[in-house]
């Protein structure tokens, strides 16, 4: 067995692990942070397919981003557990009949009669100033030129909804201009003087 | 066996990178202490060593021999786990560093990318040490902590971005070699990208929740920020990972703008040549002290910022600059 194979069993059985951990555990938070987990690793799969491009954008946008959001609303909710496992022995028949079809038609589609070595040749490892980064770039902006164009205006328009849709002016909020504030004046703006009749001095007694 | 040989050298070199790291952070909380004393007319440590120079070894000792309390209600595993997934990164970072011409550790394709990532990945420290806490300052101080460093990180990452179209590659050492030229400091990516320079290290400061954006830590709201409920150790490991940030902050900020081991005399009749006799490593090393010096700097002189103007300055200041820099970028580039 090579070191790599024995790298990629290694961080194949972390990854089951962490997987199943998601899925079993009680606390959401360590959901979560299982899932960070789960990530890492496959990130180090793909890092041994010699796809270190992806390997290092799937932690910096999954891990770095998307799951320090999750982990900040999974944080704040108070989930009443009881509530949560209740039905879960009625509705196990149905869990299981859904996992079952999935898995079969996983296996009819990426069966072992469709990958392996007799199909494709063993892949040549390439030398060490092997740029991913640069080979998809070079893919990604020639051939697949409109299919990423296409998919950043419509995450564009995603973004653009999301904002759209939180947008909301109360009238009741005493929300700060900045704009206003730098210009202010130094004589009117800041101070008002307000005359009033001088008060009459208190009598001795 | 070679394997094995491969792999312990490979050990040597990461500890002979961490050890003079460690050190440095120890006289960099020294450094600090000092510094800011002066600027406030005070003398600062100055009882343990000469001139107080031992003073962070004596920290250290003490610290070390505290007794580490355990909240009765705090996630245990994960309360002691959140200093450790603190300080990981912070020191993973710097194995893509280049140090000089030919000494890195790990000289790869990706180096940007690289410490993209793993800066995303030190938020995790705070927000879990927050909430395993179970305490309510610990866990506001982790909110705000974690929405600023996430505010931050994308100026930071469209700052790096332009840094690696106007160098033309994701490696390190590649984006030094892109700003040497005859012009000396001239040449450097500070005059061209000037606006993303300072984009970058005031991101920087943010993202390593140093004031005057040190919100994190406000002592006159919530008492001691996220690592309130943490002692002895746990706690020093938290200030490692902090100042251990700051450092990678300053060097990056060295490497990716002003030359990294290069000579700023360079190619001037002279003076040029003289200078080019000084290792690279020297020129490296004063650049990375003026940028940390700065830090220290900037926390005696500027007021907090208030965290609305932060959330302001990161998400409708530094963005839109960064994003039209890009296309700037781009479009010279391409010219």
């Amino acid at each position: 067995m090579t070191f790599e194979k024995f790298l990629f069993y290694v961080f194949s059985a972390i990854l089951v692990f962490a997987a199943t951990m998601v899925i079993t555990r009680r606390n959401p938070v360590h959901s979560a942070l299982f899932l960070v987990l789960a990530f890492f690793t496959s990130s180090i799969l793909w890092m041994l397919l010699e796809a270190e491009f992806l390997a290092i954008v799937l932690v910096l946008v999954y891990v770095g981003a998307v799951m320090v959001l999750f982990l900040f609303v999974v944080m704040m909710l108070d989930i009443d557990q009881a509530a949560m496992r209740a039905g879960f022995i009625k509705m196990l028949p149905v869990g299981l009949l859904v996992a079952g079809i999935m898995a079969v038609e996983m296996f009819l589609v990426v069966g072992p009669k469709y990958f392996g070595l007799d199909k494709y040749a063993m892949p040549a490892p390439h030398p060490a100033d092997y740029s991913n980064t640069e080979e998809l770039g070079n893919v990604l902006y020639t051939i697949y030129m409109y299919p990423v164009e296409i998919a950043s205006v419509i995450l564009l328009v995603g973004i653009i909804a999301a904002i759209g849709l939180t947008l909301r002016r109360r009238p009741d909020n005493k929300r700060i201009d900045p704009a206003l504030q730098v210009q202010v004046k130094k004589g009117p703006d800041r101070i008002r003087v307000v005359k009033m009749p001088a008060e009459k001095k208190m009598e001795a007694k | 066996m070679d394997a094995f040989l491969d792999i312990l050298w490979i050990l040597i070199k990461i500890v002979a990178i961490v050890l003079p790291l460690m050190l440095c952070v120890a006289y960099y909380t020294l450094a600090e202490r000092k510094v800011i004393s002066y600027m406030q007319v005070r003398i600062g440590p100055n009882r343990v060593g000469p001139r107080g120079s031992l003073q962070p070894i004596a920290d250290a000792v003490k610290l070390m021999f505290k007794e580490i309390i355990l909240p009765t209600n705090a996630n245990k595993t994960l309360f002691i786990l959140a200093p450790m997934l603190s300080i990981g990164p912070a020191l993973a970072a710097w194995a893509v560093f280049p140090f000089s011409e030919d000494l890195v550790l790990a000289d790869i394709n990706a180096g940007l990318l690289y410490l993209l990532a793993l800066t995303s990945v030190g938020v995790y420290g705070v927000i879990i040490a927050g909430w395993a806490s179970n305490s309510k300052y610990a866990f506001l101080s982790a909110i705000r902590c974690g929405a600023q460093i996430v505010a931050y990180e994308i100026a930071m990452g469209f700052a790096l971005v332009v840094v690696l179209i106007a160098a033309g590659s994701l490696n390190l050492g590649d984006i030094v070699q892109a700003q040497a030229g005859s012009w000396g400091f001239l040449n450097w990516f500070w005059i061209p990208l000037l606006p993303i320079f300072v984009i970058y290290f005031v991101s920087g400061v943010a993202e390593t929740n140093r004031a005057p954006f040190d919100v994190a830590e406000g002592e006159s709201e919530i008492v001691a920020g996220f690592h309130v409920e943490y002692s002895g150790m746990t706690f020093a490991v938290f200030f490692l990972a902090e100042y251990a940030n700051m450092i990678l902050i300053s060097a990056l900020t060295a490497i990716m703008f002003m030359g990294g081991w290069l000579s700023p005399f360079h190619g001037i009749p002279l003076l040029g040549t003289l200078f080019d006799l000084v290792p690279g490593f020297i020129w490296l090393l004063l650049k990375t002290l003026v940028v940390a010096f700065l830090f220290l700097w900037f926390r005696a002189t500027f007021p907090r910022y208030r965290y609305d103007q932060i959330m302001r300055l990161g998400w409708k200041v530094f963005i839109p600059i960064t994003i039209v820099w890009i296309v700037l970028a781009g479009f010279f580039v391409a010219v």
